[in-house]
């Protein structure tokens, strides 16, 4: 094996210090699975116990690969088994939510995701129970994420769960109106949700899964954007070459520190996710690497190219550095996140229809946008129903995670603070779709979903 | 003994006199042998590379990362040391 070069270590120093690489969460997949009785108080105990014990030393571990490797791990996470899945025996959900954030308090870590039911073809009454007591669950507890699945290619979109989560985000907003609807930033309602996401909010350890995983999601959307700025004016064949070394630079990170953990923690390695995922900081933005090629403002014409591009070069240069590739896997458009995406919306550039086109082609889906406080539960529902469509119909994952920000109007900004950053409010389409989600049912999976 | 691990130490800052005599004292004490070294002064900026194998002992790594930091508060330089493996990992197949 050659001895490791000057050039390659500044390099990756560089990185490091001047392009924000960094890893943004090694998250523990806990299954709950054994948990499950009918006696609420033995419920909430036995998860919390299994919890606890299971993550006693993740915090501790992230922080000795830390310090070791010199490279950041931004955030460590717990994902969890859906709740609605243990949560059928018991009358009310919310002392499993508390349960779950207590378990996040207790062993340090900085979110905990699984708060969360698969309704994409039908809605058990545990189901409907765990979706309504959301916002409630939200609103008492602080590292709670929750997320919901109401469609998916297979099965089609569940309008009732979709007319149903409408209502939930707005009263998740009401319920947290004193922190700017903070509630809505921690609930995202998925199509084709993935069942080993390490990130937040939509991360749950879905029923597929093993007792317990360790999954790492890498970031570094500076170093793409550096990795730019040398092929100026290049033809889009460099620009991808570009972004695939770079990719494969990242991940190759990523899976170090994901087998580290494994290794460290004696659980099994689960995958690495290939996202570029920004941060509100200067030079940790996904705008900025569209607009480094060769756009004036993230958002105009031009932009859904340019991110299809990004999207597709950061798996193929991602995929052969890992030995398990899963999770979302591609680049986060999450506004209020990303400091040229915030730009951009203040500036006009960015509209809710502009997203929405970027979500074809990009990891997820209408990410951390803040609308008027006053937009209808019905009008979010139909914002889900589209968003919810083009996964159906593309076969990817999709999301919404809209903030209807009590009290405010378009115009007007949200902070939310750390990582989630701050949204200005961005105008929704004022005529009514309300008849058209109050029909409910079930809108038929599409004629690709028979491949078998 | 396991496989052989290396720890790559990088260190910048101001330069003056003692820098390399220290840090290599560190190093020795602790064990560690060099096994390549590149250095430069670039316009009064000192600026090394240091690669050592730190393997001969459990722990060794940590003990040295605790006194090169204690060295580089007392000396006003910054000094990092690392396992090799993220560079390892990143530039090679």
């Amino acid at each position: 094996m050659h001895m490791i070069n000057t050039s390659e270590i500044l390099e990756t120093l560089n990185m490091i210090d001047h392009q924000k690489l960094d890893v943004r969460t090694i998250t523990m997949g806990i299954s709950l699975l054994s948990c499950v009785t009918d006696d609420e108080d033995r419920l909430a105990k036995n998860i919390y116990d299994l919890i606890t014990r299971r993550a006693e030393k993740l915090v501790a571990v992230g922080q000795a690969i830390e310090r070791d490797f010199g490279v950041p791990i931004v955030n460590k996470r717990i994902s969890v088994t859906p709740a609605a899945l243990v949560t059928g025996a018991i009358k009310n959900p919310v002392k499993v939510a508390r349960a779950l954030d207590a378990a996040a308090k207790a062993t340090g870590v900085d979110f905990i995701g699984g708060y969360s039911a698969l309704v994409h073809k039908g809605m058990t009454e545990a189901d409907r129970r765990l979706i309504e007591s959301i916002p409630e669950a939200l609103s008492e507890t602080d590292f709670l994420c929750s997320s919901v699945n109401v469609g998916s290619t297979r099965a089609g979109i569940n309008m009732d769960a979709v007319r149903l989560m409408g209502e939930v985000v707005k009263q998740t907003a009401a319920n947290t109106a004193g922190n700017g609807g903070l509630g809505c930033a921690k609930l995202v309602v998925f199509c084709n949700a993935v069942e080993d996401n390490p990130f937040m909010a939509g991360a749950f350890h879905g029923p597929g899964e093993g007792d317990c995983a360790v999954s790492v999601g890498v970031s570094g959307p500076g170093v793409v954007k550096v990795a730019l700025e040398g092929v100026k004016g290049a033809p889009f064949d460099e620009v991808a070459e570009t972004i695939k070394r770079t990719a494969f630079h990242i991940t190759r990170v990523g899976q170090l520190v994901a087998r580290e953990a494994s290794r460290r923690l004696q659980v099994p390695f689960g995958i690495v996710d290939l996202s570029l995922a920004p941060t509100p900081a200067v030079g940790d933005s996904v705008a900025a690497i569209l607009e480094e090629m060769g756009l004036e403002i993230c958002g105009t014409h031009g932009t859904t190219a340019a991110l299809a591009l990004l999207n597709d070069a950061v798996k193929k240069g991602g995929v052969m550095a890992s030995s398990h590739v899963g999770g979302l896997s591609g680049a986060f458009i999450p506004v209020s996140e990303d400091i040229g995406m915030i730009q951009a919306a203040e500036k006009g550039a960015l509209s809710l229809e502009k997203l929405e086109a970027m979500t074809c082609v990009c990891s997820v889906g209408l990410d951390m946008i803040a609308i008027p406080g006053d937009t209808s539960a019905e009008t979010i529902a139909a914002i889900i129903a589209d968003e919810a469509a083009i996964g159906m119909v593309n076969n990817k994952t999709t999301a919404v995670r809209v903030i209807p920000a009590p009290g405010k109007v378009v115009g007007d900004s949200v902070e939310f603070g750390g990582l989630l950053g701050h949204a200005p409010v961005i105008p929704v389409r004022q005529f009514s779709a309300a008849q058209f989600i109050h029909r409910g049912g079930r809108i038929p999976a599409p004629l690709h979903s028979l491949r078998n | 003994m396991n496989e052989t691990r290396k720890a790559v130490i990088s260190v910048l800052g101001t330069d003056k006199k003692g820098i390399i005599a220290q840090v290599s004292r560190i190093l020795y004490e602790n064990d560690a042998n060099i096994l390549d070294i590149t250095q430069t002064i670039v316009s009064g900026l000192f600026s090394m590379i240091l690669i050592a194998d730190v393997s001969a002992e459990d722990g060794a790594f940590d003990t040295l990362k605790t006194e090169l930091d204690a060295l580089a508060d007392r000396i006003g330089v910054q000094i990092r040391t690392q396992r090799s493996e993220i560079f390892e990992a990143m530039h090679q197949i």
